[in-house]
């Protein structure tokens, strides 16, 4: 094995055993709060791989963690399938729907991919209320099982956020090994110059494809890990404002950082709700205010985050050191 | 028969409004290069503004062109504090494709967020100036309304005039050459920037209208225009993001495909047919009907 | 009015594309500054007509500072530049292109007279009002970019390698014509080229350059006669 991979293997250890102490010591609230930001962390991870590094954009990724989420419940309703396979087949499914999406849109750019994904992101939650098999707005319930007895007697916040977590760290390790590998660089070349990376021998198409096959398949983890967390599966789980919330996430601390880039955006994302309770409780703000404080400092935080520092805070403190290194002068216009 | 005429003047209503949508949606694409999802919040916020003008004066007439001014204005305003200093400071990295589409969807959040705090989400009704109910034809009630054939003037009116704006005026020649290509139009003289801002100001006031027009016969709250904004999305892509014809003809292909689906199939399938025709059309064409003949430098 | 450029500098990022350039362009002549691929010819005219940003250095038109303002400001105080490769808009028409460089032009009796001299000058372009930029050949593309410039009544006049991709014959008609221009009005025109024997035939004064920096500067006839010029620049 790889030294890097070995470290980062080990790094990962040791995150999951200090995430396991602390999940005997704090509140059902900030366990509930650690699953979500895990579903985050994933959920942004896939945005973070196809547009922070294949250069894609898809407003559809909430569509695919919907896949993930039914294709769990189902896979557990119909096929019996233990709780821990459900995310397996999850995977799967949402991959294999990025893999006929991405074959289609291996062939469209920029905001013609948008505009396919975004058709994608409506159409699909209103394809529960089609077949009733899918259980309409009611959706289906979903048994998260119980932590295995060599455990003890685990509460049951407590066991969904091991299995989040869990799923968090093993989707940050692979995606770190992946972006790190030949296939990581493959994607960045081509978002820089696509005709030059394929005179080095990359297929652009393919290369393309396989990153929105993978975005996919992790978006469908995060869906399946949600429908875990909720105990449920229902079209209003994964509205559009979904797919957005997922790209503020990716876009705060920069669009190619996984990490602690996805951590931070999904952080920011749970914390913010709870920093507007705080807030709201605190001045006693109207209520109309109140319900709609959260969106407006979070787009607000998006726009400030893209103009101020496009991306990421790690480039510009980089851009800031190396100017003060060569005091250049002159803009760029 | 009846059923036929139905799919058809209900499509041809719902047609229009995805075109003028789409419209808005193509100004600002072929002049700046920027997908704006903001339009469906700038529309509903100048929808609003129309619907304050309908409470006070009670006369659609004036809401009317209030609503379009007030948008034109809203998006000039992000043209000239958003837009265009983003274009310069995201211009390389990761986010440099995605930027403008990102910053959208932060305006979108914003514009949300604010009118559900200044008027709140309870839904608001906007009477219609004519009557909303279907037209009668012998024994036959047709689904389709005085207000549908407003729709349909108005949107033509309003693509004419747009028509004959750009294809006739001076200022029109100077939108249309700093869309193709601004290097060469700023060394004719034609001062680019400005041009753009007046693009956007015009998107912003087609939305408007969109708004104003819809509304009646539906309601208005902060998130009612956000599916005109998939659709009319659909419809400029369909067509190919940078014409106005194309956008015509994406929003009559849409509306009547969603009319007759609706009619003839099942009306559950009204958030599906988009993504189906959608995608149909962009394997024939990637680039859109009308999208993608000549390379050019943004 | 002269064109004077001082100790004139761009970098593109860390290329340094212009270095420490310095000459003066008398009013009403003819200038040709050539030089190989890559020399800077480009960059040098972009700088004047306010595209790109100089890094160091003054370059006026008079009592114009060509270093500030931009492009669009330039042609209204004389300045007009054909770009590189045939600069027209392939998606307006003849006539769209022509009117686009008078567009800002308050005196439209004044316009339509300018288009007038155009048509005169260029009739080929008169035949064809109606059609698409994009349906002209080469040559025509050409004299429809120099018309639109002179459109915008120019007292400057920068031509970038108007010579590119024509046939040998539409080369000599295309100088013969810019030949013209300079003797019937009152025009300074700074002519950038790679066709160094065409461009120099033409003008009064020769600037070579050569990697961003000016080799030899003098009366064309005298760089034409010169043996090391010759064997460097004109292939013989
Ligand atoms: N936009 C640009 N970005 C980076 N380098 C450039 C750019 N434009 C020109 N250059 C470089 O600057 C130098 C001069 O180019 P240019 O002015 O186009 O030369 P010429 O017109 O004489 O062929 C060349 O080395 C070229 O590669
Ligand atoms: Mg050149």
């Amino acid at each position: 094995m790889h030294s890097t991979h070995r470290r980062r293997l080990i790094l990962f250890i040791v995150v999951g055993a200090v995430l396991f102490y602390f999940s005997s010591r704090v509140g059902i609230l900030r366990l509930y709060q650690g699953s979500t930001v895990s579903m985050y962390v994933i959920a942004i991870g896939s945005i973070i791989l196809l547009t922070g590094y294949s250069g894609q954009i898809s407003l559809g990724n909430g569509a695919f963690m919907a896949i993930g989420a039914y294709v769990a419940v189902l896979s557990q309703l119909y096929l019996d399938l233990p709780f821990f396979l459900t995310f397996f087949v999850a995977v799967l499914g949402a991959a294999l729907a990025g893999l006929v999406l991405g074959i289609a849109a291996a062939r469209l750019t920029g905001p013609y991919l948008a505009g396919a994904t975004l058709a994608l992101a409506v159409a699909l939650p209103s394809i529960a209320n089609l077949f009733p098999v899918l259980g309409g707005e009611q959706g289906l319930g979903y048994d998260s099982g119980n932590a295995p007895s060599l455990f003890g007697e685990v509460a049951r916040f407590k066991w969904l956020f091991w299995i989040s977590s869990l799923a968090a760290l093993i989707t940050c390790l692979l995606l770190q090994n992946i972006l790190k590998s030949r296939y990581g660089r493959a994607w960045k070349s081509i978002r820089s110059n696509s005709v030059a990376a394929e005179l080095t021998g990359i297929n652009a198409a393919k290369s393309k494809v396989l990153a929105f096959v993978l975005s996919a398949g992790i978006a469908g983890l995060a869906g399946a890990v949600l429908t875990m967390s909720l105990g449920t599966v229902s079209p209003s789980a994964f509205p559009l404002s979904l797919s957005f919330a997922l790209i503020t996430g990716a876009v705060i601390a920069g669009i190619s950082s996984l990490l602690p880039g996805s951590l931070v955006g999904a952080v920011v994302l749970v914390g913010m709700s709870q920093l507007v309770g705080a807030l709201t409780t605190r001045f006693e703000i109207g209520d109309v205010l109140a319900q709609n404080l959260k969106e407006l400092i979070v787009s607000a935080l998006l726009i400030l985050a893209v103009v101020f520092t496009p991306n990421g805070p790690g480039e510009k403190i980089r851009e800031m050191r190396d100017h003060r290194k060569h005091h250049s002068h002159g803009g760029h216009r | 028969m009846e059923k036929l005429i139905s799919a058809s003047l209900i499509g041809l209503s719902q047609g229009a409004i995805f075109a003028l949508m789409a419209l808005a949606l193509v100004l600002v694409f072929r002049s700046t290069r920027v997908v704006n999802f903001a339009q469906a919040g700038q529309a509903m916020v100048s929808t609003y503004i129309g619907w304050e003008v309908v409470t006070r004066t009670e006369n659609y007439w004036i809401a009317l062109p209030a609503a379009a001014l007030a948008g034109a204005l809203l998006a000039a305003i992000i043209e000239t504090f958003l837009m265009r200093p983003l274009a310069k400071r995201a211009s390389h990295g990761a986010i440099a494709p995605v930027a403008s589409i990102i910053a959208s969807l932060g305006v979108l959040g914003v514009l949300h967020s604010g009118a559900a705090m200044i008027w709140t989400t309870e839904q608001k009704l906007f009477e219609s100036p004519v009557s909303v109910n279907g037209i009668e034809i012998g024994s036959t009630v047709y689904p389709f309304s005085q207000a549908d054939m407003l729709i349909i003037s108005t949107v033509v009116i309003v693509m004419l005039t747009f028509a004959f704006f750009f294809q006739r005026t001076s200022l029109g020649l100077s939108l249309r050459a700093a869309a193709f290509q601004p290097e060469i139009s700023r060394l004719a003289g034609v001062r680019v920037d400005r041009v753009r801002t007046i693009g956007w100001a015009l998107s912003g006031a087609a939305g408007a209208v969109v708004g104003v027009l819809v509304t009646p016969g539906n309601y208005l709250s902060p998130f009612s225009l956000d599916i005109l904004l998939v659709y009319g999305f659909v419809a400029a892509v369909i067509g190919g993001l940078e014409s106005p014809q194309g956008a015509a003809l994406g929003g009559l292909i849409l509306g009547m495909s969603l009319s007759f689906t609706s009619i003839y199939v099942s009306s559950g399938l009204t958030f599906i047919v988009p993504f189906i025709v959608l995608l149909l059309i962009l394997l024939v064409k990637p680039k859109g009907i009308f999208g993608g003949g000549s390379s050019r430098n943004a | 009015m002269s064109l004077v450029v001082r100790n004139l500098s761009v970098d593109h990022g860390a290329i340094r594309a212009i270095n420490n350039l310095s000459f003066i362009v008398e009013k009403r002549r003819l200038t040709a500054v050539i030089g190989a691929n890559g020399a800077g010819k480009s960059t040098l005219l972009r700088t004047l007509s306010g595209l790109i940003p100089a890094t160091e250095g003054k370059a006026t038109w008079g009592e114009h500072n060509l270093l500030k303002g931009k492009a669009e400001q330039h042609v209204r105080n004389g300045v007009s530049h054909v770009s590189e490769g045939k600069s027209v808009i392939p998606e307006l028409t003849v006539e769209e292109n022509l009117d686009l460089g008078a567009l800002w032009r308050r005196n439209k009796k004044e316009a339509d007279a300018t288009k007038k001299y155009v048509l005169e000058l260029f009739p080929r372009l008169g035949e064809r009002l109606k059609q698409r930029g994009d349906t002209l050949s080469g040559g025509e593309r050409q004299m429809l970019a120099i018309g639109r410039a002179l459109m915008s009544k120019p007292q400057l006049l920068l031509l970038d390698e108007p010579s590119l991709g024509l046939a040998p014959l539409v080369v000599e008609q295309i100088f013969q014509t810019i030949r013209d221009i300079a003797n019937s009005s009152d025009l300074t025109v700074l002519l950038v080229e790679q066709n160094a024997m065409g461009a120099l035939k033409i003008a009064d004064i020769g600037v070579v350059l050569n990697l961003g920096n000016i080799v030899a500067i003098g009366p064309s006839a005298d760089l034409i006669a010169d043996p090391a010029i010759r064997a460097a620049y004109l292939g013989y």
